[in-house]
Parts: C-alpha cells; sequence; structure tokens
C-alpha cells in the first residue's frame, strides 16, 4: 500500500507567533524562492520509501564535510602554514589552545571518516546501479567530489609538516616525475622547490583550505541538484515516477521532510557515537588515522624506515606498486587478450579497427622495446586509470536490471570480487614490499581491470531476475 | 491510515524533545569552538604577573612595568603628593573610587594598598593612549591650577597622582589598578592577587 | 536475497576492520610491555622529577609548558620550587640550552625533542610506552660503540647510557633458552656490574619516567576520555528521541 497523500507540508508556528512568522515567510518569499526551495527539495521531494541501511551515507558525507569546513576554520585560526613553524603548531594547538584538542581530533577523525562514508556510498551505488540511465551525471559529479576529496586529503596530510607528511608528499610529487617529457618540470613547478619544502607547505596550504573546498561545494551542489532532477533511485533499481496518483505524485514515494529527516537523524546520532568514540578513545586509531611517525617534525634528510600512505588511498598505493618490470609483459597479454575479445564479439567493424589500432598502441608502449615505457610510468598511468575507470560504470553495466537484487550470479560475483579485491590491495598498500605481497597486488590490480573492462560482456550475458512493477519493503 | 489517526501530541512533544535535545548538544558542541578564542596558554604565559623590586625607587619617581603588553606605573608618592590628593577631591569625577576600576583592597582614599605606592595601568580610559607625567604642582596651560598628575597628549584628560579622572575630561573613569600584591616591603607581583596564589 | 545482503553487509564489515588486521610492518624487536598507570599521580610526579632531571639536561620538551604539571597534581610554587632549574618562569616551554651543533659534534645528531616521543615510537611492537620502557633498560657495554654503549632496541644507539650509575652496566651474554620442543643459545642482557638501585628499584623508576613521557605526549588524554563518557552519553540520550520520533512518523508508511 502507498504512503497516505499528504497535505503540501507547511511551517507550523504555535498559536500567536503563527502570524508573525508567517508574514515574515510571505515577505521573504515575495523577494526570494524560499518556500519553493523548501517544497522542491524538502517537503515535495518524493524519494522512495524502501531505502536501507545503505541511503544514510549520502546525508552522512554531507555531515561530515560540514564537520571538515568548521573544524578547519578553527584550526586555521592557529595554525602557521610555514615550514619553521607548522609542526610547533599544531602541537600548540593540541596543548595551548584551550579545546584545541577536541577540533583537531575531530579534523583528524573526520578525514578518515569522509573516506569510510564515501566508500559506503560509492558501494551503495554499484549495488542498486545508481549510475545508470538517468543517473549518469550524479555519478559524475559523484566521481569528481571523490578525486577532489583526494586531492584535499593529500594537500590536507603534509600540513601537519610530520615525517610522514614530508615523504608521503615527496613520493606522491615525484610520480609526476615518470611522465615523459614534461615530468621532472612538473613536479618541480609543483613543489615550487626541488624538495618538498616551505614553498610546497604553502601552496598546498592555499589549496587545501580554499580551492578545493570551494570546488568541493560546487560539486556537492551539482550532484544534489541532478539528484534531485531526476529522482533517487532505491534497492529495488525500478523507477517509482512510473505509477502517480490523480496529484501526480509518485505512489511510492514518501516526502523527503519529515519522513527522511526524521530517519537521517537518527542515522546522524549513530554515526557521530562513532565518530565521536574514535574522537574520545581512539584518536590515532591504532596509527591508522594519526601516523605514529607524523609525530615527528619533517626531516628532509631522514626517511623513516617504512612509509604507506593513509588507508584510503592504500589499494592505489598497492596497484602502483604492483606494476613491475616483469608485470608489463602479463599487462601487455591482457590489452591483446582483450582487443582479440572486442574483435570477436563487437558488430561495428568500425569499433573493431578502432580497439585493434589502440591496442596496438598500448602493447608497443608498454613491451615495444625502445618505444615502450619505463614500468614506473606504467605503474602512474595504471594508479590514475584505476581511479578514472569508475567514470564509466554507466556505460560499461549492459544488464537489463539495475538493483543487484534482481542482476545474476555472474554480476554478484563480480562485485564480491571487486569488493574484495579492493580491501586486499588496500591491505597489501600498508604492508612493506614483499615478493608475495607483490604477485597478490598483481593479481588483485588484474582482478580490478577486469571487474571493470569486463562488464560490458557479463553484465549482458547474466541470467537476471524479472524486476518488479513496484518497490518492495 | 487517515490523518486523523496520527497522535498529533505525540508527535509534537516528540519534535519538541528531540530538537530541545538536539539544540543542547549544538550548545555543547560549540563550547570547545568558542573557547578556542579566548588567550591560549602561551598568550596567558606571556601575560602572566612580572614581579618588580621598588627598592630602588627614589620619592616622586615613577617607573614603568610591562604587564600584558601594557604599561604599568609604579610611582612612589612623597607626603606632600598625598596632600595634594586628599585636598583634590573636588576637582576629580569619582573621588571615593566607587566605579570598579580597582580591586576591593585599593578602593581607598590613595587608591593603593600601601599609601606611599600609587600602581596604576598606564592606559587612559577614553581611547587607550598613554598619559604622561606631570607630577610638579605648577600652572600648566591645560590647567592653570594643577596640582600633579597625569596628562593624556590624545584628548587632554587630567589625573591626579591616585589615577583619578578630572570632571569634564574626556576620559569617563579612573585609571585602572591592576591586580597586585606585596611578596615582601618592596617587591611587588602585578597580575595576581594574595588570593589567586 | 537477504542471505545475500548479509553477505555484503559482512564484507563491509571486514572493510571496515581491514585496518586491525594490517598491522606487522616493520620491527621485530620483542618489547617489554610498560607497567604504567596513567592515573597514578604519584607516579607521574616522580616521573615528572626523573625527565627534569636526567633528560631535560639535553633534550628539550619544546611543546610542554612547566605549569601544564598542574594536571598531574602540583602547584605552580611547587613546580618552580622542585622542577625548574634554569631561571624559567612556570609558563615557559620546556626548553633545554645546549646548542644543537655542539651537541651534533657530541653525539652525532642533536638530541631530539622529548615531548611526543611516547606518541612517535608507537608501532605494530607496541606503544610508544613499551618501546621506551624496553629502550631505557636496554643498555649494554659495547667497546666498538665511540660513547662505550649499544641498546637491544635501538641498535647503535648515539646516545650513552644517562642512567648507568642508577642501573649498572649490562653486558649482552649468550643464553640457552628453552621453548617447546627446542634448545637454542640466544643472546641476552645480563646485569655485570650492579648500580646504585636495585633492578626491580630500577625499572620502577623508568616506569615512572616513561609514565611521565605518556602523559607528557597527550596531557589531555585523561580529560578527553572523561569528556568523551558525557558526549557518549548524551547521544545515548538523543539516540533514544530520536529513534521514537522516527518510530513515529514512519507510522504513516506502510
Amino acid at each position: 500500500m502507498a504512503a497516505t497523500p499528504k497535505e503540501p507540508v507547511q511551517f507550523r508556528g504555535a498559536g500567536p507567533l503563527n502570524a508573525p512568522i508567517s508574514g515574515v515567510l510571505t515577505w521573504v518569499d515575495q523577494r526570494f524562492p524560499l518556500m519553493s526551495l523548501w517544497r522542491d527539495h524538502l517537503s515535495q521531494y518524493y524519494a522512495p520509501k524502501n531505502f536501507n541501511f545503505w541511503y544514510f551515507f549520502g546525508s552522512l558525507a554531507m555531515l561530515v564535510l560540514v564537520i571538515q569546513i568548521v573544524t578547519g576554520i578553527f584550526l586555521v585560526m592557529h595554525y602557521k602554514p610555514s615550514a619553521a613553524e607548522a609542526f610547533a603548531s599544531v602541537e600548540y594547538i593540541m596543548r595551548d589552545v584551550p579545546g584545541g584538542w577536541f577540533i583537531r581530533y575531530m579534523h583528524s577523525t573526520g578525514a578518515s571518516a569522509f573516506f569510510v562514508v564515501v566508500y559506503l556510498h560509492m558501494f551503495r551505488g554499484l549495488m542498486y546501479g545508481s549510475y545508470r540511465q538517468p543517473r549518469e551525471l550524479i555519478w559524475i559529479f559523484g566521481m569528481l567530489i571523490y578525486l577532489c576529496l583526494m586531492a584535499e586529503a593529500f594537500f590536507g596530510y603534509l600540513l601537519p609538516w610530520g615525517q610522514m607528511s614530508f615523504w608521503g608528499a615527496q613520493v606522491i610529487v615525484n610520480l609526476f616525475d615518470a611522465l615523459p617529457v614534461i615530468g621532472p618540470d612538473l613536479s618541480t613547478w609543483i613543489r615550487g622547490d626541488f624538495v618538498v619544502s616551505d614553498a610546497t607547505l604553502n601552496r598546498f596550504f592555499a589549496f587545501h583550505v580554499i580551492a578545493l573546498p570551494l570546488v568541493l561545494l560546487g560539486l556537492v551542489a551539482a550532484h544534489i541538484m541532478a539528484l534531485h532532477e531526476v529522482g533517487s533511485n532505491n534497492p529495488d533499481g525500478v523507477e517509482i515516477k512510473k505509477h502517480k496518483d490523480e496529484q501526480g505524485r509518485p505512489l511510492d514515494g514518501i516526502p523527503f521532510h519529515p519522513y527522511y529527516t526524521v530517519k537521517d537523524i537518527v542515522g546522524v546520532v549513530v554515526f557521530l557515537f562513532l565518530f565521536f568514540t574514535v574522537v574520545f578513545f581512539m584518536p590515532e586509531m591504532g596509527g591508522y588515522f594519526l601516523e605514529y611517525n607524523n609525530f615527528i617534525p619533517a626531516d628532509p634528510l631522514k626517511t623513516p624506515p617504512h612509509i604507506a600512505p593513509v588507508w584510503y588511498f592504500t589499494p592505489y598505493y598497492s596497484i602502483l606498486r604492483a606494476i613491475t618490470e616483469d608485470f608489463m609483459l602479463v599487462l601487455a597479454i591482457g590489452v591483446a587478450a582483450y582487443v582479440v575479445l572486442i574483435w570477436l564479439t563487437a558488430r561495428d567493424s568500425r569499433v573493431k579497427l578502432v580497439a585493434a589500432a589502440s591496442g596496438l598502441v598500448l602493447v608497443v608502449l608498454m613491451k615495444g622495446g625502445p618505444l615502450a615505457l619505463d614500468a614506473k610510468v606504467w605503474g602512474v598511468v595504471m594508479m590514475g586509470a584505476a581511479t578514472l575507470i569508475f567514470f564509466l560504470m554507466p556505460w560499461l553495466d549492459r544488464s537489463p536490471v539495475r538493483s543487484i537484487r534482481y542482476k545474476g550470479p555472474l554480476f554478484r560475483s563480480a562485485l564480491t570480487i571487486f569488493v574484495i579485491t579492493f580491501i586486499v590491495l588496500g591491505y597489501y598498500g600498508v604492508q612493506t614490499v614483499t615478493p608475495a605481497g607483490t604477485v597478490i597486488s598483481q593479481i588483485g590490480t588484474l582482478l580490478y581491470f577486469a571487474f571493470f573492462l569486463l562488464m560490458p560482456w557479463y553484465s549482458a550475458m547474466d541470467k537476471t531476475k524479472p524486476e518488479p512493477d513496484r518497490v518492495t519493503m | 491510515m487517515s490523518e486523523k489517526d496520527t497522535d498529533q501530541g505525540k508527535r509534537q512533544f516528540l519534535v519538541a524533545a528531540t530538537t530541545v535535545a538536539g539544540g543542547v548538544a549544538a550548545g555543547a558542541a560549540a563550547v570547545p569552538f568558542v573557547a578556542s578564542m579566548m588567550p591560549s596558554e602561551r598568550a596567558k604565559a606571556a601575560g602572566a604577573p612580572v614581579e618588580v623590586d621598588v627598592g630602588a625607587l627614589a620619592p616622586g619617581e615613577r617607573i614603568t612595568v610591562e604587564w600584558r603588553g601594557k604599561p604599568v606605573w609604579v610611582v612612589r608618592r612623597t607626603k606632600e603628593m598625598l596632600d595634594t590628593i586628599r585636598s583634590n577631591d573636588s576637582n576629580v569625577s569619582d573621588p571615593e573610587s566607587k566605579k570598579p576600576m580597582q580591586p576591593a583592597y585599593a578602593a581607598n582614599e590613595f587608591r593603593s594598598i600601601k599609601d606611599e605606592y600609587l600602581v596604576v595601568v598606564g592606559i587612559c580610559t577614553h581611547l587607550g593612549c598613554s598619559p604622561v607625567d606631570k607630577f610638579a604642582k605648577q600652572a600648566e596651560a591645560f590647567d592653570p591650577n594643577w596640582q600633579g598628575g597625569f596628562y593624556c597628549p590624545c584628548h587632554g584628560s587630567l589625573f591626579d597622582l591616585a589615577g583619578r579622572v578630572y570632571k569634564n575630561r574626556p576620559a569617563p573613569d579612573n585609571l585602572i589598578v591592576p591586580p597586585h600584591t606585596y611578596l615582601s616591603d618592596t617587591r611587588i607581583l602585578i597580575g595576581e592577587d594574595s588570593k589567586g596564589a | 536475497m537477504a542471505d545475500n545482503m548479509n553477505k555484503f553487509k559482512n564484507l563491509i564489515a571486514a572493510l571496515l576492520f581491514a585496518p586491525a588486521l594490517a598491522l606487522g610492518a616493520g620491527v621485530d624487536v620483542k618489547l617489554d610491555r610498560a607497567p604504567i598507570d596513567e592515573t597514578d599521580q604519584a607516579s607521574l610526579q616522580r616521573g615528572a622529577r626523573h625527565f627534569v632531571n636526567y633528560c631535560l639536561n639535553c633534550h628539550s620538551a619544546n611543546y610542554m609548558r612547566f605549569n601544564r604539571l598542574q594536571d598531574i597534581g602540583l602547584t605552580n610554587q611547587q613546580i618552580l620550587d622542585n622542577l625548574v632549574f634554569t631561571g624559567a618562569k612556570v609558563g615557559d616551554l620546556m626548553r633545554v640550552a645546549m646548542d644543537p651543533a655542539e651537541a651534533r659534534e657530541w653525539f652525532g645528531a642533536p638530541p631530539p625533542d622529548l615531548t611526543v616521543t611516547a606518541r612517535s615510537r608507537a608501532s605494530s611492537a607496541g606503544s610508544g610506552a613499551d618501546w621506551l620502557y624496553s629502550y631505557l633498560r636496554g643498555f649494554y657495554r659495547d667497546a666498538e660503540r665511540p660513547t662505550g654503549w649499544n641498546n637491544t632496541v635501538y641498535a647503535n644507539v648515539g646516545m650513552p647510557h644517562v642512567l648507568w650509575e642508577l642501573q649498572g652496566e649490562q653486558v649482552l651474554a649468550e643464553r640457552k633458552v628453552q621453548g617447546p620442543g627446542y634448545e637454542k643459545t640466544a643472546m641476552a642482557l645480563k646485569l655485570d656490574k650492579p648500580g646504585t638501585l636495585s633492578p626491580v628499584e630500577y625499572d620502577r623508576m623508568v616506569a615512572d619516567l616513561v609514565n611521565y613521557m605518556v602523559f607528557m605526549g597527550e596531557p589531555m588524554r585523561n580529560d578527553r576520555k572523561t569528556i568523551g563518557m558525557f558526549v557518549l552519553l548524551g547521544l545515548g540520550l538523543l539516540f533514544v528521541l530520536a529513534y521514537a520520533l522516527k518510530k513515529e512518523y514512519w507510522k504513516d508508511v506502510h
């Protein structure tokens, strides 16, 4: 049975207060679309009534964004973006500023919490096909937010100016060295010096506190506008707009406010409970949220014995390290096999030719003797590709159904293997390099890309179940 | 279920209760953020009490000590100086130090713990300039009957040798007497009361 | 279907807790567990005295103010009388007079600042306290080192054994180690010449010092745990209300 149709929600005042409040609202509304914004995005934004656990993470991501911005503003009041003072100013915040430790731990925990929430939010999208037509742009804006967030985290990580800050930035900036021709100049340009230095710290500070937050806010606005334009997907992956009542309201939809606002408040409280458990009782989170070596001031002359990126980058870091000279042959064979697969299955002969030509170029660049680029370059390229390939999801999935609930065993196993691969890669990304670890990372790299690149075939072949007409609770 | 089956009273109560609890939580969360803008331990350490030895100060002379970045004057007043203060009540706007510009222990005739030593913050209570000494009892351009005291060059406020402000001058209040205490006969700790130790 | 959902939930749980499994990188020295109690103010006060007496001559604690020792139950006057020897004010940072250039000449590197060492020395092998506790008890005579000292935890350490008069002199000696089904010889520390403290007293003294260094690394640690309990309690209350509110509104949805 559908939700009870609701009267358009009005601002309800209590008795005598009602008149002046509605007077003010009318005055504002004649000059600013307050009521229509309220209606379009809250009181008459109809969301599917069958949202489950996984649908908390969008609003939670928004909450963490607010936490990061507010705590960030207060940290900037005391932090000194200079190589000589940065480390001391962080300890100053931790000790001398009243409440400073609380604000700093919220910010450092918030960084990791952001990625936890965003990874779960992305996983939800993968499960229920939230990237599928007509929601491609929502997915693309979301992926841009994710990239922006990674850049934000990377720039922010330099600011405490500890050993991990310094050497992490050093290693990542040096990745750009690998690019042909422009590489060395590019990395020097990024640093503004020949090593990571005061100049680097200052520009990373500028990016971290103003440039990227602005971009991030813009992208979040675009993400939500696109979502509210086409409407939310749901765990069944069926369109609620197909069945409407006489007033044009979706039968399976309920107004976001009050139903999902009260539900999200519960999610927020539970999230904050976990969040503050970390902030107050385990702010270092065993060295994963605050790395131990980062309590040593940056020393450009001494690399710590073991450096690993913060946990949320480690799957990509594993892919970077997996690309060795020996592995290039495997990659080249993989590319060749992929071209053969396209050749055998594509109907359009132009597709076959383009695939063959680009495959040939790739193989030559991988294993073509003097023309080949070194493995270091390919490591960087593969790491970049691993993040960018998510953008293609809307066009890779050829399944007739959206949601994992009605997809067949092939897609389900593929997604399961992908998640395991992502975790295993993440695990090996924090470990020191061992031969076994490298082989596992290499297998992981292949599986990671296979999930995406083979999806047009396995998703189309899969034995799906029929989608229901209406959502199920 | 129809609209009339819902218990509106229960809903309104729960909305109100959650709003209040959420508001209290938000208020509590705001406390550390607001607190973080107060002076830090570093600022407090820089503004820590300062000790001054006035043993070498000759009668009728003044020394300046820096406390929290502000000049604090210690004037060793002569008997004649104290006499002029006693006879100056009619010229000043708050002769009995009724306004709380000094700790209770200095709210007396000479605005000091010991009659001999005046300890005041050397900042005019008008707009924050630092007045200059005019200790001599002589005719001055700003006052032909000048009894001796301090003259603020910015806007012409006058203070007598107890730091009391003259009537009809821009400055509204007497000079501030900072918290201070005598560690011995001649050693003064400025910035801390005896009760604060 | 529900079954499948559960599988996915398990996966996510695994994703969240993967970091806990990821420990194991780095140090292979076995560290002794530091027997410290962060709420024991007497121990912290003794530790502060040891720190000022033995460490602060060469090592700074540049982010720590003397008056922060009020948190371990000392008054400003007690701090000034018993712990400040340099004429510093009670609100000053624990700086050190040693010239870094001279220090480099004597020890090869300037002695590092110790304010947050108890945090930076944590690793998968143990907490920072464990490392410090093992390190300060791990010095032994080694004629090949310029200082005459080496350390089981920190090989070829630059610092001489400052506490040797208290601990005495240890040497590395072969010792038979018996395990389940095997017997082997291993190198182990042996007290060669006793110091002024008995081994038990020395361990107690080091534990106090380490306890203090843990406090110094994060002086607000006890506060944050106390405040944390109230915050979680408050959130628990809020949860009850929010959940009841959600339940009430969702009666409408069928």
